[in-house]
C-alpha cells in the first residue's frame, strides 16, 4: 500500500493543522510517511498544500499521482484534479459544489461547514475533516483524540474534541487499507529540525541568525527550547551581523552556529574569509531557495552550489556538506561541528526548502552515536601563546581566552605571523597560505564516499546531490525493474569532492545523467572541474518544484 | 610609562608619529593597569582602520576582525563568556560609517560591552576622505565641493537610544581620558565613548590645537540621569565642545536580563553532552 493525498487551500484555512493532525496520526497508526509542502510567499489566501504519502513499507519521496484530494476551496479541485488517479477521490465540503465544474462521481461532499455552524465555530473545519478521515483511513479514534490534546489549547480544546466526533460521525466511503505491522517508535521530522536537533546534540550553545525562508524553522525550534536546552538564540540586525556574532562566541569558546538562506549567505561572504583567515571554527547553514535576489523565497532549488564553493574573496579552506534525508541531518550537523573544530575550519552546511519542510517518519536519533570531541588545550608550557604556530603543521594548538592565566590569543583578519600580529612578509604569507590550504588535503581522509543506489556497475550512472537523493533512490528501484542497467550515486559531501567511487563507475558507465535542481548542472561542473569526467545527458528542474519520482523515471527514459 | 604593566606590548607600532592613537594606547593601558585586570581577562575586539590595529600592540586577547564588524564578534564573545571584559576599539568610519546598523543595534541590545571610537573626523587609512564626523564644507580629494553631508552626532545618537552609558573625551587631556575610559568599563551595559584623536596628516582642520581651543569639561553638576539636558549639551560642536559623560541610563544588561542564563555560569563553561538533549526529541514521537 503507497497512498499519495494532498491537502489544498488558501493561507489561513487550517490545512496546516489538518496536514499535521493527520500526518502525526498516521505515524502513530505505524504507517511510514513523507509529507512535503508547497505554499507561497503569503499570510493569507493564496494557494498552498500539503502532500502526505503514506504506506506500509519506507518512503523517501514525494510522488505526482494523488490518490485523494483533500479540497479547502475550489481552486484546489481545479490545480490538482487532473493528477488524481483513476479510482481516487476527492474529499470537499457540500458548499462547493455549486462552483465546482465537472462534479464527478469520485467526489465526496461533506456537510463540514453545516456541521461546523452547528457546533458554533466555523475554526473547526479542519478538525472536522480529520475525524472523517480517520475514519475513511480506519485509523484509530482513540489517537486522534489523543493529538487533540497536544495541538489544541485548553480553551478550544473541548469543542474541537466535538468536532472530530462529529467528522467521524459523517457517512464517508471505506478506503481500503492495508494494517500496517507495528514499526516500533518512529520520529516524525524535517531535515531543518534534524539540523537543530543535531546541533544541541553537538553542544551548540549559541545561535545567532536573521530570519529567512526557508531557514527559519531551524532558529524557531532552537529558541523554543533555549531555556531547556540552557542556551542562548540571538536575532541578530543582519546576517552580516549574525554570522561575525557566532564567530565571536566560537573564538571565546562556545560550541556556534548561523543558519540562513541563499540571499543572507550573500551577505556572509565577507565572514567567511574571516572564518578561514582567523582560523575560527564555524557551521553555517544555508537552507537554498531558488535565487538570485530574492528569487522564489517559499519554493526550492539547488542552484546555491558554485557559489558556495568559492564563496570569500581569496582563498580559504571550507567543507561544503549536503543534507540529503531528515535522518542524516541530524548526524551531519553533529559531525559538522566537531570537524569544524578539529580542523579550526568552516563547515558549510546545505540543504534546500523541499528537505526543510518535508516531514518523513525514521528511527528516533541515536545520541549515543554523538561525540563531542573538542580540540581545545587546557594548558602550554610556553611563555607566550601563539595562536598561528607553525611547527604543528596545518593545525595549531587553540587555547580559549581568558581561561589561562598569563595566555593570551591574538586573532587576526589581516595577514599575521604566528602570535596573531600583522604582517608584510612574503615568506610568513606563503607559509600561512600553506598552513590554511593545507588543512583540504588533511580533510580527505575523513570524506563520505556518495552514496551508491541500484547497480554498483550501471550502464545507465546517474549523478545527484542532497535533497533527491529519496527520490533517486526510489526511481532507480522501479527502472531496474524495467532491466535496466542503471545505478545512482548521491552525493553528500561535496568539498572536497570524494571521487573514488565517481571514477570507479563512471569507469564502466555508457551513460552518465546528472540530476539537479538548477540550469547550470552545477554538480556536473564540479565534477568535471576535479575528475575531467563529462555527464553526456542532463535532467535539470529550476521551476522551484522538487522533481518527482514520476519526473526522473520519464527523464532517464527521455535521454536514452 | 609603568614597567610594570602587564599590558605592555613590544609589538612595533605602525601609526603616524604624532598620531593621537599613541596616546589613546597609553590610555587603554593605564585604565586597565589602574583596574586592576590581567591580560588574560581583556578582550579587545577591533575592526579595519588605524583604530583597528590597537590590539597588536596592548598584551592581551585580541580579536581584529572586519571593516565596520568589530562589534558583533564583540558580542558573541560577550555572550560565550561574560567573565570576559569586553572591549571595542574602533575608528568613526568603522562605526559610524559601515557598522552603523550595528552600533544602533547593540545600543539597543545592551550587553556589557565598552566602546572608545578613535575620532579623527577623517578616513586616515584610506588617505584623507570625509568620515561620517567630518563637519559640512570639509574639502576633501573626493567630497571637493566640501562635504555636504549633516555630521553624524554619535553622542546624541547613543542618548536618543537610551544607551546605558555615553561619554566623550580627548586624546589631548590624558587624565580625562584615562578616568572616563575607567567609568566606561567599571559601567555595566554598553558603554559609547567618542574619543577625540586629531589625524596629524590627512585632517587639517580638526587639528590638536583646534581641539584643545574648544574642548572643556562637563560641569561636575551635570546630572547624567536628565536625559533632555544630556541631549540639549550634545549639541554643542563647534566653537565649544564639551567632554565628560553625558548621560548614565542604568538598566539590566542584555545577559542580566536572560534569566535563565544569568543564574549559570558563562555559557563557554556549561558541560555539553549529547545526552542532554535526549527529551528535545520527544515532540517529535
Amino acid at each position: 500500500m503507497d497512498y499519495n493525498l494532498l491537502i489544498g487551500g488558501s493561507a489561513g484555512q487550517g490545512i496546516e493543522t489538518l496536514g499535521f493532525l493527520l500526518e502525526k496520526s498516521l505515524q502513530r497508526n505505524n504507517y511510514y510517511l513523507f509529507s512535503n509542502k508547497d505554499y507561497m510567499s503569503r499570510i493569507r489566501g493564496g494557494h498552498n498544500f500539503t502532500k502526505i504519502r503514506f504506506g506500509t513499507k519506507e518512503i523517501y519521496s514525494h510522488k505526482d499521482a494523488l490518490d485523494f484530494i483533500v479540497a479547502f476551496d475550489e481552486t484546489t479541485v481545479k490545480e490538482h484534479r487532473f493528477r488524481l488517479k483513476e479510482n481516487g477521490l476527492i474529499f470537499l465540503d457540500e458548499s462547493l459544489r455549486e462552483n465546482t465544474p465537472d462534479v464527478s462521481a469520485n467526489m465526496v461532499f461533506l456537510p463540514m461547514k453545516e456541521s461546523a455552524s452547528n457546533l458554533g465555530n466555523a475554526r473547526v473545519l479542519n478538525t472536522l475533516f480529520f475525524g472523517s478521515l480517520a475514519k475513511a483511513f480506519d485509523l484509530d479514534l482513540g489517537i486522534a483524540k489523543e493529538l487533540l490534546t497536544e495541538v489544541f489549547k485548553k480553551d478550544i480544546l473541548e469543542l474541537n474534541q466535538r468536532a472530530l466526533e462529529a467528522g467521524f460521525k459523517l457517512e464517508v466511503p471505506a478506503v481500503p487499507v492495508e494494517k500496517p505491522r507495528d514499526i516500533g517508535k518512529r520520529i516524525l521530522i524535517n531535515s531543518n529540525q534534524g539540523i537543530a536537533l543535531g546541533a544541541l546534540a553537538a553542544g551548540l550553545t549559541f545561535y545567532s541568525a536573521y530570519p529567512m525562508t526557508p531557514s527559519t524553522s531551524i532558529m524557531n525550534f532552537l529558541a523554543e527550547n533555549q531555556k531547556r536546552a540552557g542556551i542562548l538564540v540571538e536575532q541578530a540586525e543582519d546576517e552580516i551581523a549574525a554570522i561575525n556574532m557566532a564567530l565571536g562566541a566560537s573564538f571565546a569558546g562556545v560550541r556556534a552556529m548561523t543558519g540562513t538562506s541563499g540571499g543572507g549567505f550573500s551577505l556572509m561572504t565577507e565572514s567567511l574569509g574571516l572564518a578561514g583567515m582567523t582560523e575560527t571554527p564555524l557551521v553555517v547553514v544555508n537552507v537554498q531557495r531558488p535565487g538570485p535576489a530574492t528569487g522564489f523565497p517559499t519554493r526550492t532549488e539547488q542552484s546555491d552550489l558554485s557559489f558556495i564553493l568559492t564563496a570569500s574573496h581569496g582563498e580559504i579552506p571550507r567543507m561544503v556538506t549536503v543534507i540529503r534525508n531528515a535522518e542524516e541531518a541530524f548526524y551531519k550537523t553533529a559531525r559538522a561541528f566537531n570537524l569544524a573544530e578539529k580542523y579550526q575550519m568552516l563547515v558549510i552546511l546545505l540543504n534546500d526548502q523541499y528537505l526543510a519542510d518535508a516531514n518523513q517518519t525514521i528511527e528516533p536519533y541515536d545520541f549515543g552515536k554523538v561525540s563531542i570531541d573538542r580540540y581545545i588545550e587546557s594548558g602550554l608550557d610556553a611563555d607566550v601563546y601563539n595562536r598561528y604556530e607553525l611547527s604543528g603543521g596545518h593545525i595549531s594548538p587553540r587555547i580559549l581566552p581568558g581561561f589561562i592565566p598569563g595566555k593570551t590569543v591574538l586573532a587576526d583578519s589581516d595577514e599575521h605571523n604566528e602570535h596573531g600580529n600583522i604582517t608584510e612578509s612574503a615568506e610568513i604569507r606563503v607559509s600561512m597560505m600553506d598552513k590554511r590550504m593545507g588543512k583540504l588535503r588533511m580533510l580527505e581522509s575523513e570524506l563520505e564516499e556518495p552514496e551508491c543506489l541500484g547497480d554498483e556497475s550501471p550502464e545507465i550512472l546517474l549523478l545527484g546531490w542532497g535533497s533527491t537523493f529519496g527520490t533517486l533512490k526510489e526511481a532507480v528501484e522501479i527502472l531496474k525493474r524495467e532491466d535496466l542497467s542503471i545505478g545512482a550515486l548521491s552525493f553528500g559531501d561535496l568539498w572536497p569532492l570524494p571521487i573514488k567511487k565517481l571514477e570507479q563507475m563512471a569507469e564502466g558507465a555508457k551513460q552518465i545523467i546528472n540530476v539537479e535542481q538548477n540550469y547550470t548542472g552545477q554538480l556536473a561542473k564540479l565534477i568535471r572541474q576535479e575528475t575531467g569526467i563529462k555527464c553526456t545527458n542532463s535532467i535539470l528542474k529550476y521551476d522551484g518544484r522538487q522533481i518527482s519520482l514520476e519526473e526522473i523515471v520519464s527523464g532517464v527514459k527521455e535521454v536514452l | 610609562m609603568d614597567i610594570l604593566n602587564p599590558f605592555e606590548c613590544s609589538e612595533e607600532k605602525a601609526w603616524c608619529p604624532g598620531c593621537g592613537n599613541h596616546a589613546l594606547l597609553e590610555g587603554i593601558k593605564r585604565a586597565l593597569f589602574e583596574l586592576e585586570k590581567e591580560p588574560h581577562e581583556v578582550l579587545i575586539a577591533s575592526g579595519i582602520g588605524q583604530a583597528a590595529k590597537l590590539p597588536h600592540y596592548i598584551n592581551t586577547n585580541g580579536f581584529n576582525g572586519l571593516h565596520g564588524r568589530a562589534v558583533p564578534p564583540a558580542a558573541g564573545a560577550k555572550i560565550a563568556n561574560s567573565d570576559l571584559t569586553v572591549i571595542i576599539h574602533t575608528g568613526d568610519g568603522d562605526s559610524y560609517g559601515e557598522g552603523g546598523n550595528h552600533l544602533i543595534h547593540n545600543i539597543r541590545r545592551n550587553l556589557d560591552l565598552t566602546h572608545f571610537v578613535h575620532d579623527n573626523q577623517i578616513y586616515g587609512l584610506t588617505k584623507g576622505q570625509a568620515s561620517p564626523t567630518t563637519g559640512k564644507g570639509h574639502i576633501t580629494g573626493i567630497q571637493t565641493e566640501g562635504v555636504q553631508l549633516e555630521p553624524f552626532n554619535p553622542i546624541a545618537l547613543g542618548i536618543s537610544l537610551d544607551c546605558s552609558f555615553v561619554a566623550r573625551t580627548f586624546v589631548g587631556d590624558q587624565e580625562h581620558m584615562v578616568e572616563t575610559m575607567k567609568s566606561a568599563i567599571r559601567h555595566s551595559g554598553y558603554a559609547l565613548v567618542d574619543i577625540l584623536q586629531p589625524c596629524v596628516v590627512f585632517n587639517k582642520v580638526n587639528t590638536f590645537k583646534w581641539y584643545k581651543d574648544r574642548v572643556y569639561h562637563l560641569e561636575r553638576d551635570h546630572d547624567v540621569s536628565d536625559k533632555v539636558e544630556a541631549f540639549r549639551r550634545a549639541q554643542e560642536f563647534g566653537e565649544r565642545i564639551p567632554i565628560g559623560i553625558f548621560y548614565v541610563n542604568e538598566k539590566p544588561t542584555y545577559m542580566e536580563s536572560v534569566e535563565y542564563i544569568s543564574e549559570r555560569e558563562p555559557l563557554v563553561r556549561k558541560k555539553l553532552d549529547p545526552k542532554s538533549a535526549v527529551p528535545l526529541m520527544d515532540e517529535f514521537y
